[in-house]
């Protein structure tokens, strides 16, 4: 009696955080400006790709060949105030629609109001994909089937959502001297990964899996587990303009967007976002993250963290996992291709 | 006798048409059904782009909706004109515009005409077959369905329950023995037309009318009254997911398509390129006949249905994370976590693991840090042997390694010092052995020198914590395989206990003991023991110690000559 006197609280006052950040989006609106718009291209039943971006030259193309490959048909971006050429890059891609904005990261939830605004507005009815320049997904059968077959298999099976977990992706060797060119596959240059080590939880408030762990928990979060990077993930999603992503794409609201997973022990597919954080360009972005405090919750716990970064640590040892395909991440337990063959 | 193909199409109206003109081309008439949810300018263009091909025609749309009788109605209208506008057609084949065919036509049809007069429809009784999805499956046939599963789910499942309440049953009409099977099918010209024009056909259709998924039952139920000589079997390969949902066919499966043999495949993706292009293809004709064989797509296909419903034991991941309080087996595999026989036995790591092939490791819930089993500071799976990230999620720790170390046997030491947060899952998981000797945590500190006053307040501790630790492991829902001794009761006879824990790990592997690991020296333990009961602590854990059982236990510990006889 209790426990649903306490759900049916908390689902209240969830439903009212949506509505709020749905105002706050509607708000913030204004923070962003077009600069080409090329929204008029997408075809009812598009993929569509979200994200926010600043100072990603290095990643950003491969970035949209390795999405564009998987199927998405339009890319949304935002770009945070580049100084690196990132903006009139994306303003000559014919799939690109872009928009700009000089305010604070931080106070837009880490760009999701301003991805919230272009999601409200173009994202209903199509399944939406919302990542970062430095995530590239994978999926079961991802070398062979495209983001136009997984959607239609998600829809066959009545799933608004598709989780993955994140994650990092480092090199042999100091992170200084890491070598990559232009357009290489950055899992190449960072062909590493923890095979295991990742803790799950039931979040206590959005119902989904909280799973923290990884070589960042391993070697920067030992002192305090409990602000270990999130690496569960929620990135793609058949949209309908109520939804919110609240921090970052981690949590969903209404909460049942976040059950990528079956209860008790069913195993739905879930795939994973490769992190290619630990690019060259590492120090010299950790020690700009240092100067605009613009990271997440806590920028001051984050201090240390990026004075390691810049020291440009060594984070394999010889129980690193090589990476070679999807089919070795189902194999090792962190992706599932559920009952899908 | 000639193949006619009935056709019942509701998207993807492009890859339809090159199916058509597959059909056509291998020779055969070909009735179309095109569902009347469908706009009227697709249909128009659709019907305008197969105008070139004669014996193409249409047949009365009716509007399809999963599970509803309108599938069937339309598969009789269908059937009804083929029959009437080709009189040549023997045999008619039901395909939708999704289904692929994977050999020649001429194939399928040297293959009909090697069996005359047979029918092949997959049919077989709901009582002995557990296909059905949804705990429906007696019940299609004596309950009423008026409302689509798909649109109008709560309607459905209330007025379900609501006849299961009342105890409402139809009567299944005379002369039918209800039947259920794949619904494409081929059937023969003679049993067509005798249910078409079956005297109560009326009543049949009244009746399927308000049967769930008819279309899995009309033909499968009828073709059992009428037809001469049955095959159960579909001729197209189709295969199903936990919920009943068709599996579709990639690109990738070109290989397993192509081994499979079948003539027809569904439901194709209608973006596979690759199996549009290579199929029809012919097979060897070296190799004679080649027959259907789905086996390994079996195999594919019911290995995802299991890995779906079931999923990995041990394996806690984003999708998979089974309640540990009903779960079966919480980790991965079994191990074993033993308690006190290090302090008994200082070198017991290292005897352990040359005896055993098991993987050894030290006490992995030690205060300071995970002490793995070859001093490792990262293990497999790059697991950290930090003791702040280990105890933030220690049942976590343990499955993730029992998760990645599966492969081999894995053993650990543990005692009343250690992070006790494991004590539940050791407890509760049937894949633990637990072995405890119940007060050895007296011999450090017994070891230490340290008078009985100075220790007392730390034995005391150990031995609360060793207490609720034996309580956890006795509780009456544990499933842990236990095996648990007082000090006193291990010295009685050491030989036989590690005989038994050498045994459970090694299986039918281990073998007799040679030595034994060497003991401390535990002369004068009676009397610390004694010492702190005098200062008020009694350490009721231990057993009772004598100088003699000590003195005992090392002769014991010695291996057993046997006499051998000689001839």
């Amino acid at each position: 009696m209790r426990a649903t006197f306490t759900d049916a609280w908390l689902a209240y006052r969830l439903r009212w955080k949506r509505r709020r950040i749905l105002l706050r989006i509607w708000r913030n609106r204004k923070q962003i400006e077009r600069r080409s718009d090329r929204t008029k291209q997408i075809m009812p039943g598009a993929i569509l790709a979200f994200s926010t971006v600043r100072n990603e030259m290095l990643r950003l193309p491969h970035f949209l060949d390795y999405y564009r490959k998987l199927g998405v048909a339009h890319f949304l971006i935002v770009d945070n105030a580049s100084t690196d050429g990132t903006a009139d890059f994306l303003t000559k891609q014919s799939d690109v629609s872009l928009w700009t904005t000089s305010h604070s990261y931080k106070l837009s939830r880490f760009g999701m109001d301003w991805l919230g605004w272009l999601q409200w507005q173009y994202g209903s009815g199509h399944w939406c994909l919302t990542v970062d320049a430095d995530e590239l997904l994978v999926y079961p059968q991802s070398d062979n089937r495209d983001l136009q077959a997984l959607t239609a298999h998600l829809d066959s099976q009545g799933l608004p959502t598709f989780g993955a977990l994140m994650l990092d992706m480092y090199p042999q060797g100091p992170l200084t001297n890491v070598a990559y060119t232009h357009r290489q596959d950055p899992v190449t240059a960072l062909g590493w990964f923890d095979g295991s080590g990742y803790r799950h939880r039931v979040h206590p408030v959005f119902g989904n899996q909280w799973i923290q762990g990884g070589v960042r928990d391993r070697v920067f979060f030992q002192a305090d587990p409990d602000r270990a990077p999130s690496l569960n993930k929620t990135p793609l999603v058949k949209w309908h303009w109520r939804n919110v992503y609240v921090t970052s794409t981690h949590h969903m609201l209404p909460r049942r967007l976040n059950q990528v997973f079956d209860w008790p022990s069913k195993t739905k597919m879930t795939g994973a976002l490769l992190h290619t954080k630990f690019l060259p360009d590492i120090a010299a972005r950790s020690s700009e993250e240092l100067d605009r405090q613009q990271h997440f919750e806590n920028s001051a716990l984050y201090t240390g963290y990026y004075r390691n970064l810049i020291a440009g640590p060594d984070l394999w040892t010889d129980r690193s996992v090589a990476y070679k395909g999807w089919q070795q991440l189902v194999e090792l337990g962190l992706i599932t291709p559920g009952d899908w063959r | 006798m000639s193949l006619g193909v009935v056709m019942l199409v509701h998207t993807d109206f492009d890859r339809a048409e090159l199916m058509v003109r597959h059909w056509a081309e291998g020779g055969c008439p070909v009735m179309i059904h095109v569902d009347s949810d469908v706009d009227d300018t697709t249909y128009d263009r659709f019907v305008a782009n197969l105008d070139d091909l004669a014996d193409v025609r249409f047949s009365t749309r009716h509007r399809c909706e999963w599970g509803m009788w309108g599938l069937v109605a339309a598969t009789q209208d269908a059937v009804q004109h083929l029959l009437t506008d080709f009189e040549q057609v023997g045999r008619v084949f039901l395909a939708s515009g999704s289904c692929l065919p994977l050999r020649p036509i001429s194939e399928l049809r040297a293959f009909l005409d090697a069996s005359p007069q047979t029918d092949f429809i997959e049919s077989a009784t709901t009582a002995d077959v557990p296909w059905t999805v949804g705990g429906l499956d007696r019940e299609r046939f004596t309950l009423r369905f008026p409302f689509a599963w798909k649109r109008r789910r709560r309607l459905f499942d209330g007025y379900v329950r609501l006849q299961q309440i009342i105890g409402i049953k139809r009567r299944i009409p005379k002369g039918l023995m209800p039947h259920m099977g794949s619904q494409w099918w081929c059937l023969t010209r003679t049993t067509l037309e005798a249910i078409l024009n079956d005297p109560n056909r009326r009543r049949y259709d009244r009746y399927f009318q308000r049967v769930w998924i008819p279309d899995e039952s009309y033909f499968q139920t009828l073709a059992r009254k009428h037809a001469a000589r049955i095959q159960s079997r579909s001729l197209t390969l189709s295969k199903f997911d936990f919920q009943g949902k068709p599996h579709i066919f990639y690109d990738d499966h070109v290989e397993i398509l192509r081994r499979s043999g079948c003539f027809v495949a569904r439901k194709i993706w209608p973006n596979a390129q690759v199996l549009y292009e290579n199929f029809p293809c012919a097979t060897d004709k070296a190799a004679g006949a080649v027959r259907p064989s789905t086996g390994t797509v079996d195999r594919i296909f019911d290995k995802a249905v299991e890995r779906r419903t079931r999923g990995r034991a041990g394996l806690y991941m984003h999708s998979r994370f089974p309640n540990m309080e009903k779960a079966n087996g919480i980790a991965a595999a079994p191990f074993s976590v033993m308690q006190g026989f290090d302090a008994l036995f200082p070198g017991f790591q290292n005897w352990l693991a040359l005896q055993t092939e098991a993987t050894v490791h030290g006490h992995l819930y030690a205060k300071d840090k995970a002490h793995f089993a070859d001093g490792a500071e990262v293990f497999r799976g790059a697991l950290s042997d930090s003791a702040r990230l280990r105890d933030y999620n220690a049942q976590g720790f343990l499955t993730n390694l029992m998760w990645t170390t599966r492969d081999q046997y894995q053993c650990f030491m543990f005692g009343p010092a250690d992070t006790q947060s494991i004590r539940w899952l050791l407890a509760h998981d049937t894949n633990a052995r637990v072995w405890v000797i119940s007060g050895a945590w007296s011999i450090p500190l017994f070891l230490s020198g340290r008078s009985a006053a100075e220790v007392r307040t730390e034995a005391a501790r150990l031995q609360r914590r060793e207490n609720q630790f034996l309580k956890t492991l006795r509780a009456p829902d544990a499933h842990a395989r236990l095996h648990i001794y007082t000090l006193a009761d291990f010295l009685e006879n050491p030989r036989d206990v590690l005989q038994m824990l050498i045994d459970q790990i090694g299986g039918h592997k281990a073998h007799a003991l040679g030595q034994l690991p060497e003991m401390v020296d535990l002369s004068g333990l009676p009397v610390f023991l004694q010492e702190l009961k005098n200062q008020g602590m009694h350490p009721f854990l231990t057993g009772h110690l004598s100088e003699e059982m000590h003195r005992r236990a090392t002769v014991v510990s010695e291996p057993r000559s046997y006499v051998v006889g000689h001839k």
